[in-house]
């Protein structure tokens, strides 16, 4: 592998690396948290009542 | 891997997460941790069925929360799978893009491939994105300072089928809840179900706002593709044969290409690889080493 291909990776890689840590730090504020609590009501505006 | 088993994986993904059948027995959703986690397509959170969460709802409930005004749990959700496949979600994992898929095969008199000022229509889902799914949470807001899920609430078809049909038919509270709104959606699904049969996936080429974020990342994702140049003689059989006409011999990695591998099958040369990149494509590499050994012979 030479480093031309082993450039076009390098830019994936660092933004599936800052996508985990977005996660991370978004989990540790309680956002998925929130998210739970959505998901396990039944969604209002999803189904067409407002 | 060809078309049916392309369905087959759509169909099994779609099946694995909106598994819990009592739901649609009971009228009800499944309310267990797992939806703590959400799944890759635009696959609704009240589908009874529903196992996970749909990143666009999730997205537009952070977002028009008191405590949050940018939510890093789904942009990094996002960022994460579009960084490692791009769009591949929606030609493979979506719910919604399967029932698009399935509609298109009915047979009828006329197929439209592309219809007049497409380029511009396909602008409409960065327009809802940063409308429906980013302003409205963060600026129309109720009386309890939540914000509005504009985009689950006015738009969203697969909503309205994975949710709201199921749902009406099998609770009877929700049923004599529904009104105007829920006309409404039914008005923007059935048209986008009947305009599937005659134009390919119509809501992932104009209106979907995950397709859009996810087609930002087809150029620069981990998983891409790649044009053998030495073999590519730009005779638009991938254009033709790409049901999104796409020119895939110039843009292989265009932000509205599902990945359904249609103009690979395609190809009459094989110029059009698939692949992790930063590993090595064959066709090109071995044109290469023959370039670097024998010399240019143009």
């Amino acid at each position: 592998m030479d480093r031309n291909h082993r450039s076009d990776a390098v830019i994936p890689v660092a933004l599936v690396i800052l996508g985990i840590l977005f996660m991370v730090f978004g989990i540790g504020r309680g956002e998925a948290l929130l998210v739970l609590m959505k998901a396990i009501r039944i969604c209002l505006e999803c189904v067409g009542i407002g | 891997m060809g078309r049916t088993n392309r369905h087959m994986i759509q169909g099994g993904f779609s099946f694995l997460t909106n598994a819990y059948l009592p739901g649609f027995l009971n009228g009800s959703i499944f309310t267990g941790p797992t939806k703590i986690a959400c799944v890759p397509g635009l696959s609704c959170y009240s589908c009874p069925g529903a196992l996970g969460s749909c990143p666009i709802g999730a997205m537009q409930f952070v977002l028009g929360s008191r405590d949050y005004s940018f939510s890093l749990y789904i942009t990094g959700f996002l960022v994460t799978i579009g960084a490692l496949s791009g769009r591949f979600t929606c030609g493979w994992l979506c719910p919604f893009g399967l029932l698009q898929d399935l509609l298109h095969k009915i047979p009828f008199r006329i197929k439209i491939l592309t219809v007049k000022g497409d380029r511009y229509l396909r602008l409409i889902k960065y327009a809802l994105l940063l409308v429906f799914v980013i302003l409205f949470p963060l600026f129309v807001l109720d009386i309890a300072g939540q914000g509005e899920q504009g985009f689950c609430k006015w738009i969203c078809p697969s909503g309205t089928i994975m949710a709201g049909w199921p749902l009406v038919a099998a609770n009877d509270g929700i049923r004599n809840a529904i009104g105007f709104l829920f006309a409404w959606k039914n008005l923007i699904l059935i048209a986008l179900l009947l305009i599937s049969i005659v134009i390919y996936r119509p809501f992932c080429r104009y209106l979907c706002p995950l397709g859009a974020i996810y087609g930002w990342f087809n150029p620069v994702a981990l998983y891409r593709f790649h044009i053998d140049e030495a073999s590519c003689d730009k005779c638009g059989i991938c254009q033709n044969a790409c049901k999104l006409n796409i020119p895939v011999f110039e843009k292989p990695n265009s932000p509205d290409c599902i990945r359904c591998n249609d103009c690979i099958h395609a190809c009459p040369n094989g110029s059009i690889q698939k692949g992790i990149a930063g590993k090595e494509h064959p066709v090109y590499d071995s044109m290469k080493r023959i370039v670097e050994k024998e010399g240019d012979p143009v």
